[in-house]
């Protein structure tokens, strides 16, 4: 059968349409966003009734994942790592309820932070939770992993993990695909107190949570994922996570490699397998895509074993995703360098589009703003985040989804005058409300600005939770009308824009100012779209 | 056979497409493929690049090695200069020289040509002017393809496939205009 090029996100979604799911679930992120939209754009899932529409945030996608699964039917729920933080209440105790349909929550990490806050490793919250997780090295990995996971999620009932990284998420290759299964019908727990986490009921599923843990080991060391390759080289032992596999192969064309290898792509870690690796060789080098979680294991507090090479050592770097070059150094091997870049070749960072609505808005912040000192101007993550950067240089923060509000807040409480929060849509519906009840709760005295753009920009213009509710939503919390104000970011309102954000900064309480027009990159593909169509 | 590519330019210039032309003829012809590609926060007017790696063997890593790379494929200058650490000794660059000046500290043009006229093996060629003499603008693209069509290691008539695969759903006028700015390309580097 003729092999389907697929990125590693695609991959994980064509397995979970084969593997008969019910819905998949999630709020964009990078890199986990082309998962879902693979499943929303396919004609089999749409034929197939699989439900695929955005959610607000990654808690509300992981909890409605959690109640199909509570009906009996196969659920995904997909995030970026730190979209984990967020649905962490539920993630955590996802694992203590178990499932009744499979469910699978992908955490899709972004080593080197190519488009994150932080480089998080999320296998650090699955152990945290006692969940099984899967770490595919390659998109087949990744599609046949999917099949497996749901497998073992109905037979023990428990959610399960699939872990990915940037380069597996983002990366084209060729999977060949497994016979469709149908999807479940609805069938409901048959203990009906499995979901209630009353601590009396909670302290019996946590205790059948742990002993659980050891069927898990013992799956992870016989599903065929672990794999033990021997080699007649026992100076040096290697264990690899995840892709980190990849690269070091890469360093021994046609198996060359005469090391014992212990590639490991299933938790909780394979301990019989490991203790063979250690007890075998002399000394053992970890290569994990991700935080040095394995080799601190092995290492243990005092680190009076034997000797092991990893980030903790220097050996590889501490921090940052690996390729070839850093594993080929690990390994002794010689590396070239290439050509030195031209002195003249200067950097080129991202940017707002021109004609992005973004800039007229916090051109007329920084001019409403002009009078009082810098360093108001309390932000969020988003397309506007870029803001931050020459030539605006408008905002002071962004730290995560929905800070920019309960931030100037708080600086208003501690007597910051002016104090600006800028948020777009999408985050505001994500998780600025809660924020602003406080505020109004509070009365405290700043000036939110929701960014309006119609969409969720930074990850690709997906539809955003927030359309059409803005000023309903800040009405419902208390703002008072005729301080909710929608204004038109355009070059030639930019007067009138200012006198409307001036007044606001001299309001004494909460008020809302709503720049909105369209994200031109939206507009462009909706036009494009019905070119197409006609 | 086996090829690495790195393919460069600006978020927004379709680099994906000449990967896409290349991995569709590569597969049809049997062969393995990796593409790594850039996605997100990265594509929004800055820099991109993606490693295309084809093979009769089995390719491990998504990325190709520092210093290991056969060829970097180029929609822009300055950016064919970004990623010469990328490239093996004898490797070629194969660029478009057409600017795309999104920043106001762009370098001197005749300078980044200068420094690309430095690189052993190279072909530099002005694909958007090709391109609009063909009455084609959005065909830049495949016009820097056929300019690297002689080292790609795909034949000529499986390079052309991969366009007719790709354009497929575009209709025949996209096919045939996109082909003749393949070939257009392709005499310009001969
Ligand atoms: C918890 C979390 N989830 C997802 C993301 C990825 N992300 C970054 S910005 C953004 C969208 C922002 O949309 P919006 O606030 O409407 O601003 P725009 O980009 O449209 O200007 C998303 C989904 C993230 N950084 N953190
Ligand atoms: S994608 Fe839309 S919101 Fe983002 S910078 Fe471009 S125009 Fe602005």
């Amino acid at each position: 059968m003729q092999k389907l090029l697929l990125l590693g996100d695609e991959a994980i979604a064509q397995a979970a349409i084969d593997a008969g799911i019910s819905g998949i679930y999630a709020y964009p992120g990078t890199p986990s966003t082309e998962i879902t939209e693979f499943v929303q754009h396919s004609r089999e899932a749409k034929e197939k009734g699989i439900r695929s529409a955005w959610s607000t945030n990654e808690k509300t996608a992981m909890e409605a994942a959690l109640g199909m699964s509570y009906a009996g039917k196969r659920a995904m729920v997909c995030m970026k790592h730190v979209g984990l933080n967020v649905a962490a209440d539920p993630f955590v105790n996802s694992a203590i309820t178990g499932a009744n349909g499979g469910l699978i929550i992908v955490a899709a990490d972004d080593p080197s932070m190519h488009s994150s806050q932080n480089e998080q490793d999320s296998r650090a919250f699955a152990k945290f939770a006692l969940m099984p997780v899967l770490e595919p090295s390659n998109q087949q990995e990744a599609y046949d992993m999917v099949h497996y996971g749901f497998d073992i999620s109905e037979k023990y009932k428990i959610p399960v993990m699939l872990r990915i990284t940037t380069r597996l998420a983002h990366s084209r290759a060729g999977v060949a695909k497994k016979d469709s299964k149908n999807q479940n019908e609805i069938k409901l727990p048959t203990n009906l107190r499995q979901f209630v986490l009353l601590p009396s009921i909670a302290r019996k599923q946590y205790k059948s949570l742990l002993e659980n843990q050891t069927p898990f080991e013992i799956e992870s060391e016989n599903s065929g994922f672990n794999q033990y390759i021997d080699g007649k080289n026992k100076k040096l032992g290697i264990i690899t996570t995840g892709i980190a596999y990849n690269y070091l192969m890469e360093n021994y064309p046609g198996n060359t490699l005469e090391h014992p290898l212990l590639k490991i792509t299933q938790y909780p870690v394979p301990r019989k397998l490991v203790d063979k690796l250690y007890n075998e060789c002399e000394e053992i080098l970890v290569l994990e895509e991700g935080s040095p979680m394995i080799e601190e294991l092995l290492r243990g507090l005092l680190d009076k074993g034997k000797k092991i090479f990893g980030r903790l050592d220097g050996t590889v770097p501490r921090d940052g995703e690996l390729n070839p070059v850093i594993v080929a150094k690990a390994m002794g091997l010689k590396t070239e360098e290439g050509l030195n870049i031209p002195g003249n070749v200067v950097g080129r960072p991202p940017s707002l589009c021109a004609g992005c609505p973004h800039i007229d808005s916090v051109v007329a912040l920084n001019q409403a703003l002009a009078k009082y000192a810098k360093g108001n101007v309390f932000s969020d993550i988003g397309c506007y985040t870029l803001a931050a950067l020459p030539p605006y240089e408008s905002i002071n923060s962004c730290v995560d989804m929905g800070a920019s509000i309960t931030m100037a807040k708080g600086a208003a409480d501690a007597g910051l005058k002016p104090a600006v929060a800028v948020i777009g849509d999408s985050t505001f519906t994500h998780s600025g409300i809660t924020g602003l009840l406080d505020a109004v709760n509070d009365k405290s005295n700043i000036t939110v600005v929701i960014l309006d753009n119609a969409t969720t920009g930074m990850t690709g213009g997906q539809n955003s939770s927030a359309f059409g509710h803005i000023e309903n939503i800040c009405k419902g919390l208390g703002v008072e009308e005729e301080h909710i104000i929608v204004m038109n970011p355009i070059r030639s309102k930019n007067e009138e824009n200012i006198a409307i954000i001036k007044k606001e900064l001299e309001y004494d309480g909460v008020s809302v100012l709503i720049p909105r027009r369209e994200c031109i990159q939206t507009i462009a593909r909706k036009s494009k779209e019905k070119r197409a169509g006609k | 056979m086996k090829k690495d590519i790195i393919l460069a330019g600006v978020g927004g210039q379709g680099i994906l497409s000449i990967a896409a032309c290349i991995g569709l003829a590569a597969v049809s012809a049997g062969m393995n493929l990796k593409q790594a590609e850039v996605h997100g926060m990265s594509q929004r007017g800055g820099d991109v690049q993606s490693h295309l790696r084809i093979s009769d063997d089995e390719i491990h890593s998504d990325l190709i090695p520092q210093g290991k790379a056969d060829m970097i494929i180029s929609v822009e200058p300055m950016e064919s200069l970004r990623y010469l650490p990328m490239l093996d000794s004898d490797g070629w660059v194969i660029t478009n020289i057409a600017p795309f000046v999104n920043i106001s500290n762009y370098p001197s043009v005749e300078e980044i040509i200068k420094e690309i006229e430095k690189v052993p093996n190279h072909i530099a060629i002005d694909a958007d002017k090709i391109a609009k003499e063909i009455k084609s603008v959005k065909s830049a693209n495949m016009v820097i393809l056929g300019a690297a069509s002689k080292h790609v290691g795909i034949s000529y008539e499986e390079l052309q496939n991969g366009v007719r695969m790709l354009f497929k759903k575009k209709g025949e006028d996209v096919i045939n205009a996109n082909l003749r700015a393949l070939d257009e390309g392709r005499k310009f580097a001969i």
